[in-house]
Parts: structure tokens; C-alpha cells; sequence
């Protein structure tokens, strides 16, 4: 992919993956609170509802299970729809319609109904909004067959994941961060796909894999620059797509360092991490030199004193801390 | 749309057509009782006995792309609909040939092809849905009218509050139908509810809200009729409260009878869908004898559905994977 563009926020990527296909495709539908007038809480819709006005842009109430269900049910019937949640933590008002119904109905119908709905929706911690607005429970959604999940990190993956997103036949949980909205990288001007399933090799390396989603990229991608001073070489692998997942690159990666680091947001109890652990587990047991790690957020809400949020979310110089653990750790006898 | 009721002669012919129609509901669902006592129908199933006269009466309105949102009681909705009773119980069967190729069962039978959208397991749930869909019409404009039905226990559910309220506001071509039968589940609807009237409820969201005698084929057919009208030309969405009853348990296995009395239920046995109309086909004139030849037909059509699903294969186990996405 040409890295020719230019340097625009990971909000205004998204807007542009939006502009571009709202425009090619005529039928889709864009409901959320917030998102006409006002362009969206955060500046994720800005300037869409003077192009396409009311009939397309359809701001409601708060009433997060109905929105959604109408955003489900008009897939169903034909017309491609986005729901923006907003809060990802705001999707749990609407969680039945999106599991019951959305992820099922490929299957319960035998393959004639679709429901090609992007429900998106913003997680995680940021400027310490307390428990009821941080949460990061993606790994629930890939739990659930029948639904995609995209993490996208970066402003030019959020484009091409979301143009991806809105021509697929089914359900896409489409799940961006808050802190990231303002952050910056180059996006070509041109309209490009990141096809799902195809994660990205953020940073090669030799001595150990780091597998990170959404925010952890970023902070996995710092730490690999301290470490690299150390003379540790970490690969960086971001997925991108959880569902599907190209265990493919993640597994060669892991055969090829002999160690496993997931730097993940959420908890590590039943998480996303648990299950590349697994996977390391199951495919590449022969190959690992020590055991596995995972480098979570704590098992608890997200507090609100800065002081406690800090030390529950994971931080550069914990993974730095951690991985030189993971390195210092004597080889596996075979 | 079907023929107004204009002569006794089209009267007489439409009312002989929703006649057969909900005998047709009637025997299929006496059939499957049958065979689910018998131990033949995996799952569960919920009977739609007693409440014929509104499935039908508001399908007739329908025109083939229209289309029907319905509830884990939808059985009879289907047929209304025009989905054949063979595949229905094929799927019920959990067949290969089973309108969702065994996939889903009585509580998620999906046939778009004859314009039905769903029973569904989840009470309230289809409400959101049926908005979408009449969402996805006004935008297409294709004319397409939506019917939604539900019982009278949806709508002390969120789902009906949120989903109607967006359906008024933005004038869909949606008609909302509930099937009042004084109980959810167990939960009978004044101990469940300090407003009884489901109609009333309409003018909470600013739309028009009708009670109908459910049992009445002829009273719920006009009340649709009016209803579906206006949702086609843009009028937007009505609620449409039919009062009927189940005679059967919420289940099969459920006596129905620890919750209400013997005596209730007979009382609207006294009110009979099937028989009003067949009473006054009678009076209208109509011979005896082509309302035995109706029945035969009728009872033939669901003999045949049994051989089909009975005879059908099974879906490969090796299909297991297929359609999840």
C-alpha cells in the first residue's frame, strides 16, 4: 500500500472511510445519537450530515436497544446500516439485539437473511472517565459466532478496516479507542481496503513476539524501541481483526522467536490474550523456549484517580519491565 | 391488497378464503401438538391455538414483498403469511427442508422468500427489528408495509417503548399488532400492568392506537386494512390491539390451568374464531356442504405436510459450519 497521503486524525480517517462509501454505496444508513448536526461526541461523524442530510444521518434519542435493533432489522431487510453506540460501554444497553439476533441470523435462517450492520462503538480508558465509561470488553463480541471484530490502532487502518467493515455480508463489531481519536498518521487520499484477517507486522524482530490490539500497539511499539537499546529485538504483530484472525503470521512469528508477550487492554481472565496463549499453546508448543506471558489490565473497574488508573492499565515501562523477565528467563530444555 | 368488503357476494368468497385459512392454522397446530406429545418434534413449541382470527385478518392485507415480523407464538403467523405448512413443519421437525434447513426451529423460522421475517425467542426483540426493516423501506421507498407482532408481554418491555417511539417519530410504514391473551407466560396482563389498555398506549408516542375483537376475523381485517393503508401512503405506524386468548398452556407441557381458570377458558371457546366464521358463512347462505369440502381440503393440506417432513432427510452433520457468517 502506497504510503503516499497525508498526516489526518484517526477521527478524520474514519470520516473519510465513511464519506467515501456512503457516497459509492446509496443504501447505507448511519444511526447514532450526536452524529448529524453535531458530528458526533468525538468528532467521528463531523461534517457527514451537511453531505448526506437527515434521511441518511439519523440521530435518536438516547435509546441505545432500540437504535440498534432498528439499525439490525433494516439490514435485515436490505439497507446497510452503521450504529454508532458512541461508548462502546453503551452497547451493553443493546447487547441483546446485537448477539440474539444480529450474530444468529446468518445461521438461524439458513443463509437467506443478512444483516450487514457495523455496529461501532469507542473503548477503553481514557482522561479518567471512571468505571460506566472505559470498558473494554471486545473479547465478548469475538466470543459470539457470527460476529466480526475489528481493533483497528492507527488512523490509516481505521479507513481501510471501516471500508472493509461496510461491504461485508454480515455483522462487524467495528471497535475503535477513545484516546486514539486524536492521534495522527499518513492516509493515502485514495480509497483503499485492509482485507479482514490479515494482521500487521508493526516492527520485525527475532528475540520475542508482542502481540498487541487497539491502544497496546502503540505502547508495545514504545517498548520495543527501549528494549531494542537493550539489545532485545521484539517483533510487534497487531491483528487488527480478532475475528477472523490470521493465526497464520502469529504463529510463524511465534515459531520464529521462541517467545510470547500479549499486551492487552482488557483483564487477563478469559481474555483475548488467554487465547493467543492458547494458540501459542496448541501450535507452537515444540518451538517455545519459556512460558508464554500475558501483560493485562488488572482485574478491576476502571478506577477514577489517575493514580489508580494508571497503575490497573498497562504502561511502556511495565511491559519493558516485564518482557526483560521474559527474556532473562533460561531456555526451555528439549 | 385483498378486495374491500364491498358485496355480499366478495364477502361471502373473502371470508370463505380466511375461513380456510385459519383452519389451516387450527389443524397444523393441533397436528403439531399431536406429534410434539407423541415425543416426534424435538425442542419446544408454543401453540398459537384460539388466536387465528388476527394472523389471518391481518395478512390478508398483505401484498407478497410485505413484510411479517413475528414471536416465539408464530407458527400461525407463517402460514398467514403464505410460507406452505409443509416446510413450516419440516423445520419444526428440524429437516433439511425446513424453511431454515433445521437451522432453527419453531422460535427461529426464517422464509424472506414469502416475506417472513422471523419468529424469534426473545420477547420485544422483533419490535426494534420490524422498525428497521419499515426504516429500510421508506429509505428504499419500495413501497413495502411491515407487520410486527407481539403479545401483550412485549410491551412492558423496554424494546417496545424504545423501537415504537422511533416508528412514530420518523412516520414508518410499520403496523404494530398485539396480541392481547391476557397472560405472558404465567404473568396475567392486570397484575402486570396498571394500564390494561394496550391501544391507549399509542398516544404516548404521538400515533394512533385501535382495540379490536381478536376473535373476529372480520374486525381485525378492517382494522388492518386502515392501518396498513396508511402505513403505505406514508402515514405512518398504528398500533393495533387485538383481544384473544390461547387456549393451550404458554408450551407444550404447560397445562395452562395454574394461572387461570377452567371456566375462563371455556368462556372464549364460547368465542371461537373458526367457528364465528363458519357460523356466519352459514348464515350468509354458503352450503353446508362446501364448508365440508373447505375442511377436507384442509385437513388433506396438513396430511401432506406430515408426509413431507416426516420423509424428509435430515441435515448433514457435516453442514454444522456452514452459514455462520
Amino acid at each position: 500500500m502506497s504510503e503516499q497521503g497525508r498526516v489526518i486524525t484517526y477521527a478524520d480517517a474514519g470520516v473519510e472511510a465513511l464519506r467515501e462509501e456512503m457516497a459509492r454505496d446509496t443504501s447505507i444508513v448511519y444511526i447514532g445519537q450526536g452524529i448529524g448536526p453535531r458530528g458526533g461526541n468525538f468528532r467521528q461523524t463531523r461534517g457527514l450530515w451537511k453531505e448526506f442530510g437527515d434521511e441518511r444521518l439519523r440521530d435518536t434519542g438516547i435509546c441505545e436497544l432500540g437504535a440498534t435493533g432498528v439499525a439490525i432489522g433494516a439490514a435485515m431487510a436490505g439497507t446497510r446500516t452503521v450504529v454508532d453506540e458512541v461508548f462502546l460501554d453503551f452497547a451493553l444497553e443493546a447487547i441483546t439485539q446485537i448477539i440474539q439476533q444480529a450474530a444468529n441470523i446468518s445461521y438461524m435462517s439458513n443463509g437467506k437473511i443478512k444483516a450487514p450492520v457495523v455496529i461501532r462503538g469507542a473503548m477503553g480508558a481514557v482522561r479518567n472517565a471512571g468505571a460506566h465509561h472505559s470498558h473494554t470488553f471486545y473479547n465478548w463480541f469475538a466470543n459470539t459466532p457470527g460476529l466480526k471484530v475489528a481493533l483497528p490502532a492507527t488512523p490509516y487502518d481505521l479507513k481501510g478496516l471501516f471500508k472493509t467493515a461496510l461491504r461485508d455480508p454480515g455483522p462487524v463489531a467495528l471497535i475503535e479507542h477513545k484516546s486514539l481519536y486524536n492521534t495522527k498518521s499518513v492516509v493515502p487520499e485514495e480509497g483503499y481496503l485492509i482485507p479482514f484477517g490479515d494482521a500487521r507486522i508493526v516492527r520485525e524482530g527475532k528475540d520475542l513476539t508482542i502481540i498487541a490490539m487497539s491502544r497496546m500497539v502503540d505502547l508495545a511499539a514504545k517498548a520495543a524501541e527501549v528494549l531494542a537499546q537493550d539489545g532485545i529485538s521484539a517483533e510487534v504483530i497487531d491483528p487488527r481483526t480478532i475475528v477472523p484472525l490470521d493465526r497464520q503470521k502469529i504463529t510463524n512469528s511465534i515459531r520464529k522467536t521462541g517467545r510470547l508477550v500479549v499486551i492487552d487492554e482488557s483483564p487477563s481472565y478469559c481474555s483475548f490474550a488467554g487465547e493467543l496463549l492458547a494458540i501459542a499453546a496448541e501450535d507452537c508448543f515444540n518451538e517455545l523456549q519459556v512460558s508464554p506471558k500475558r501483560i493485562c489490565s488488572l482485574g478491576v473497574p476502571n478506577p477514577f484517580s489517575p493514580v489508580l488508573e494508571n497503575q490497573m492499565i498497562p504502561s511502556v515501562e511495565r511491559i519493558v519491565s516485564e518482557v526483560k523477565d521474559v527474556m532473562s528467563t533460561s531456555r526451555r530444555k528439549s | 391488497m385483498s378486495e374491500p368488503v364491498l358485496t355480499e357476494q366478495i364477502s361471502q368468497q373473502l371470508l370463505l378464503d380466511y375461513y380456510k385459512k385459519m383452519l389451516e392454522l387450527r389443524l397444523f397446530e393441533l397436528k403439531v401438538q399431536e406429534l410434539y406429545r407423541n415425543g416426534r418434534l424435538p425442542g419446544f413449541v408454543h401453540l398459537y391455538v384460539g388466536e387465528e382470527a388476527v394472523a389471518v385478518g391481518v395478512c390478508a392485507n398483505l401484498e407478497a414483498p410485505d413484510l411479517v415480523f413475528s414471536t416465539h407464538r408464530g407458527h400461525g403467523h407463517a402460514l398467514a403469511k403464505g410460507v406452505p405448512s409443509s416446510i413450516v413443519l419440516a423445520e419444526l421437525w428440524g429437516k433439511s427442508t425446513g424453511s431454515s434447513g433445521g437451522r432453527g426451529g419453531s422460535m427461529h423460522m426464517y422464509a424472506p422468500e414469502y416475506g417472513f421475517m422471523g419468529t424469534n425467542g426473545i420477547v420485544g426483540a422483533p419490535i426494534p427489528l420490524a422498525t428497521g426493516a419499515a426504516l429500510s423501506a421508506k429509505v428504499r421507498k419500495n413501497g413495502q408495509v411491515v407487520v410486527c407482532f407481539f403479545g401483550d408481554g412485549a410491551v412492558n418491555s423496554g424494546s417496545f417503548h424504545e423501537a415504537v417511539n422511533l416508528g412514530s417519530v420518523w412516520d414508518l410504514p410499520v403496523v404494530y399488532v398485539c396480541e392481547n391473551n391476557l397472560y405472558a407466560t404465567e404473568m396475567a396482563f392486570l397484575r402486570a400492568t396498571k394500564n390494561t389498555s394496550v391501544a391507549s398506549r399509542a398516544s404516548a408516542y404521538g400515533m394512533l392506537g385501535v382495540a379490536v375483537d381478536g376473535q373476529d376475523v372480520v374486525a381485525v381485517h378492517d382494522a388492518a386494512q386502515a392501518a396498513i393503508k396508511r402505513a403505505r401512503q406514508g402515514g405512518g405506524p398504528t398500533l393495533i390491539e387485538c383481544k384473544t386468548y390461547r387456549y393451550v398452556g404458554h408450551h407444550e407441557g404447560d397445562p395452562g390451568t395454574d394461572y387461570r381458570t377452567r371456566e375462563e377458558v371455556q368462556q372464549w371457546k364460547q368465542k371461537d374464531p373458526v367457528k364465528l366464521a363458519r357460523k356466519r358463512l352459514l348464515e350468509a347462505g354458503v352450503e353446508e356442504s362446501k364448508l365440508q369440502a373447505a375442511d377436507q381440503e384442509i385437513e388433506q393440506l396438513i396430511d401432506q405436510a406430515v408426509e413431507f417432513a416426516e420423509k424428509s432427510p435430515e441435515p448433514s452433520a457435516n453442514s454444522v459450519h456452514d452459514h455462520v457468517f
